[in-house]
């Protein structure tokens, strides 16, 4: 797993210092990339494989998982060659019956615990939740760290959270979720990134979706570049998901261009990029479709949901 | 094995998998003429010699066009033109009229912003990215700026009596063709002189599509003239006696004969010359950041800039971190057709600024200098010169003493604020500085220390028409832009 044997754990109480105009104009140059013709396929197919199809209402019934699930799988029966999306994320009572439909099918069921959104259960129900959502099948946990020890400067207590839930996850991967809308700075979102990262996670992620602002092209910038420092330190490849406000296919493959330009071509690849949303992958469903045939079809002819 | 060593151990791939397909601005968006006429009082006429000499496209070493070559009597017929609209029309007008005639400038300029863009790239080899998203906003920006100042002189400078000079000989350069000429026509106008301006002989097709513009905007004839041709005609607006003022964007070399010429002639002149900026990382800066200004402030407009930051001088702390993830970005930076959306680094300006860049580079290579380029393919025609580092070298070298005027950076090292200091001022230039730290009182000592017009803090390469620029030392004399920009055109008296 983890190249322990050169990792030093820096000093939490010290800041990476981050320029907030100069980050945010980086971010902005890569809205400039023109992707087009087969590089635009290439990215939209590799998009969409990125996707963690997402729902997270307190009215998900097994029905409307049992729908996700399917559009998991088949994202769009009609053309074969559409791929299949990398996951589906639910609420841990919803947990076992994803895994029984999805078994087999390559799709990782993932999993939100640890009292999301807010994260202000007990410890124990939070260790408790987690255990829960791997037993009944889940292979992914995307945990939610608390923003209240983090922004009262309790360093140490959002390490040993994290490090504690790796722990219950057993063989599932962790994705932890800093919420960066409730941190405000980027040198906060930098700091919990980092906590994260040398806590254990395989995953670091945006947002709840839960909090506006969700993810954005900024902010991913900044947990792009904790990802890249500790693999530079340690020869580990952490991975990164952006999730909440991606809605459009263009957006996305700007996302893929900032990875790829600053992570390199190792990290293009759901088992260490993925977008947590709903409705894009019906906007790259579509815009896929326009690249093979030519045209655009009206949403009517995609699944919704 | 220290956590320093562990740093630039690792290495990411940029060159596989998802290259980006060319996403090119079509040039048809544009269309060139054959032939160019001189534009002498608001017409475009033959030159006298009936000679014409060719502008190529530097990316791919076609012809683009063919432009005029104004000798002698040339200049003269438009220095006439020009002092004719002074007397007769520009400076009788009612201020606010002038401002009004900018303003359309301005407008027009936005409307076919476009075009202006495509051709700029096109005459330069600059990547289009820069030409649509800095040249061509920062030009229009400049005219909308000093058009508002037009009628507003005399709160600019209370209690005096400011008036314009007369008729202003101005001489562009090749970098910027249209963004040096923005500057300088723009506060010209403003302040009610007329213009007779050269742009540089290798790019002065968007020059001479602005002058097509302003006579379409129904500017009174002769308020702007251009001439093209060879140096000597820039020399000759230096000398003529017909001129009250002289601007002057280019080399510290011609920038002499000019200042030289325009003492013995009792004219008022600015210049604006060469440059080499220290670009000064501290070891609390933050460092992603400082990449990326580092590298907008040396490959920006493939580093033909005079403010251009083309010495790092790095804190030892950071040193190797900072170097390492240099050469990770520079991997990144797409060469290649400037008219294609994705390209970062476009083509040299000219056959010789690049025999004159890779001379320093061969030089170097000879002195034992450590030279890095990044990976990239050049293409087979045009003119090109990758991203390179040199490593390793002192105040001592021609490298670091010099301009090279391309895409070039060298880097020292060194261990306090004060070394700094006295290493970015160590240089017959004064032009620009820049300082990257994320202690804000560390900028203010350090900034004051170094004798530059222009010091940008956490950022590079940033312009603004409200901004005075220019130089201390042989970087130039007097101030464009802002207020300040205002009165080298005027004749202040109490």
């Amino acid at each position: 797993m983890q190249n322990t044997k050169n990792m030093r754990i820096p000093d939490f109480k010290l800041t990476v210092p981050v320029d907030q105009i100069g980050v945010e104009e980086r971010a902005a140059r890569f809205r400039t990339r023109s992707i087009k013709k087969e590089s635009k396929l290439f990215a939209l197919k590799l998009a969409l494989q990125m996707v963690d199809l997402t729902t997270l209402e307190g009215m998900d019934s097994p029905g409307k998982v049992r729908q996700l699930c399917n559009k998991a799988m088949y994202p769009y029966e009609a053309d074969p060659d559409i791929p299949k999306v990398a996951a589906i994320c639910v609420y841990p009572n919803r947990v076992r019956l994803a895994a029984e439909i999805l078994k087999g099918s390559g799709v990782h069921v993932a999993s939100v615990a640890t009292s999301f959104p807010s994260g202000m259960g007990t410890l124990e129900s939070r260790i408790e939740e987690v255990k829960y959502a791997v037993d009944e099948g889940a292979d992914e946990i995307d945990m939610v760290i608390s923003r209240w020890a983090f922004l009262k400067g309790e360093y140490n207590y959002v390490f040993d959270e994290v490090a504690t839930f790796k722990e219950a996850c057993g063989p599932a991967h962790l994705k932890v979720i800093l919420e960066t809308g409730e941190l405000e700075t980027y040198e906060n979102v930098r700091k919990a990134s980092d906590i994260a990262i040398y806590a254990g996670a395989d995953f670091i992620k945006t947002s709840t979706g839960k909090i506006s602002p969700a993810a954005t092209m900024p902010v991913t910038l900044v947990m792009l570049y904790a990802i890249r420092d500790y693999y530079l330190k340690t020869g580990s490849k952490i991975g990164m998901k952006p999730a909440g406000g991606i809605r459009d296919a263009k957006t996305a493959l700007h996302y893929l261009a900032m990875v790829k330009e600053t992570l390199g071509a190792d990290w293009l690849t759901p088992d260490l990029f993925r977008f947590g949303a709903s409705s894009l992958a019906n906007d790259l469903l579509m815009q896929i479709i326009k690249q093979k045939t030519g045209q655009y079809q009206s949403p009517d002819y995609f699944s919704i949901g | 094995m220290s956590e320093k060593e562990l740093t630039t151990r690792q290495n990411l791939r940029f060159d596989e998998l998802w290259a980006y397909d060319p996403a090119p601005e079509s040039p048809d968006y544009v269309k060139i003429e054959e032939q160019y006429n001189l534009f002498i009082d608001g017409k475009f006429q033959e030159p006298a010699s009936g000679r014409y000499f060719e502008t190529i496209n530097p990316a791919n070493e076609k012809l683009l066009s063919r432009v005029a070559r104004a000798d002698k009597s040339d200049l003269d017929k438009a220095v006439a033109a020009a002092r004719k609209a002074y007397e007769g029309v520009w400076s009788k007008m009612p201020a606010k009229e002038r401002g009004k005639y900018i303003y359309r400038i301005a407008r027009l300029l936005q409307e076919r912003a476009r075009e202006f863009a495509i051709l700029e790239s096109m005459d330069t080899g600059k990547p289009i990215r820069e030409s649509r998203d800095v040249d061509i906003p920062i030009v229009i920006a400049h005219f909308f700026y000093y058009a508002g100042w037009a009628d507003k002189l005399k709160y600019a400078f209370p209690g005096v009596d400011p008036r314009p000079l007369g008729v202003a000989g101005q001489i562009i350069p090749w970098n910027f063709p249209l963004l040096m000429a923005a500057w300088k026509i723009a506060p010209a106008l403003a302040t009610g002189n007329t213009v007779v301006i050269k742009p540089a002989s290798s790019t002065p097709l968007t020059l001479l599509r602005l002058g097509e513009l302003i006579r379409d905007a129904g500017l009174p004839d002769g308020v702007v003239n251009i001439v093209t041709g060879p140096g000597e005609i820039g020399n000759a607006i230096a000398n003529h006696p017909g001129i009250d003022k002289i601007a002057f964007t280019g080399s510290t070399e011609i920038g002499r004969t000019i200042q030289e010429a325009s003492l013995r002639t009792g004219k008022k002149y600015t210049l604006e010359l060469g440059g080499k900026a220290a670009n000064i990382v501290f070891d609390d800066a933050p460092v992603e950041e400082a990449v990326e200004g580092i590298v907008n402030g040396i490959f920006f407009n493939q580093g033909h800039v005079c403010c251009a930051g083309s010495r790092l001088l790095v804190q030892e702390g950071v040193a190797d971190e900072l170097v390492h993830k240099l050469k990770m970005r520079m991997e990144t930076l797409i060469l290649g057709d400037p008219l294609d959306k994705n390209t970062d680094i476009g083509a040299i300006n000219s056959k010789g600024q690049l025999d004159s860049i890779l001379g320093y580079l061969t030089d170097g290579v000879e002195s034992g200098l450590q030279i890095y380029q990044t990976k990239c393919q050049l293409p087979e025609k045009g003119f090109w010169c990758p991203p390179t580092l040199v490593e390793n070298v002192s105040q001592a070298h021609r490298i670091v003493q010099e301009e090279v005027f391309g895409p070039v950076l060298t880097i020292q090292t060194f261990r306090t604020p004060e070394e700094a200091v006295s290493l970015a001022n160590n240089t017959p230039y004064g032009l620009s500085g820049g300082i990257w730290t994320d202690k804000g009182s560390k900028i203010f000592k350090v900034g004051k220390g170094i004798r530059a017009g222009v010091i940008w803090a956490n950022t590079f390469n940033k312009f603004d028409p409200t901004s005075p620029f220019g130089g201390y030392k042989e970087s130039g004399m007097g101030r464009e832009g802002g207020i300040h920009g205002l009165l080298p055109y005027l004749e202040i008296s109490q």
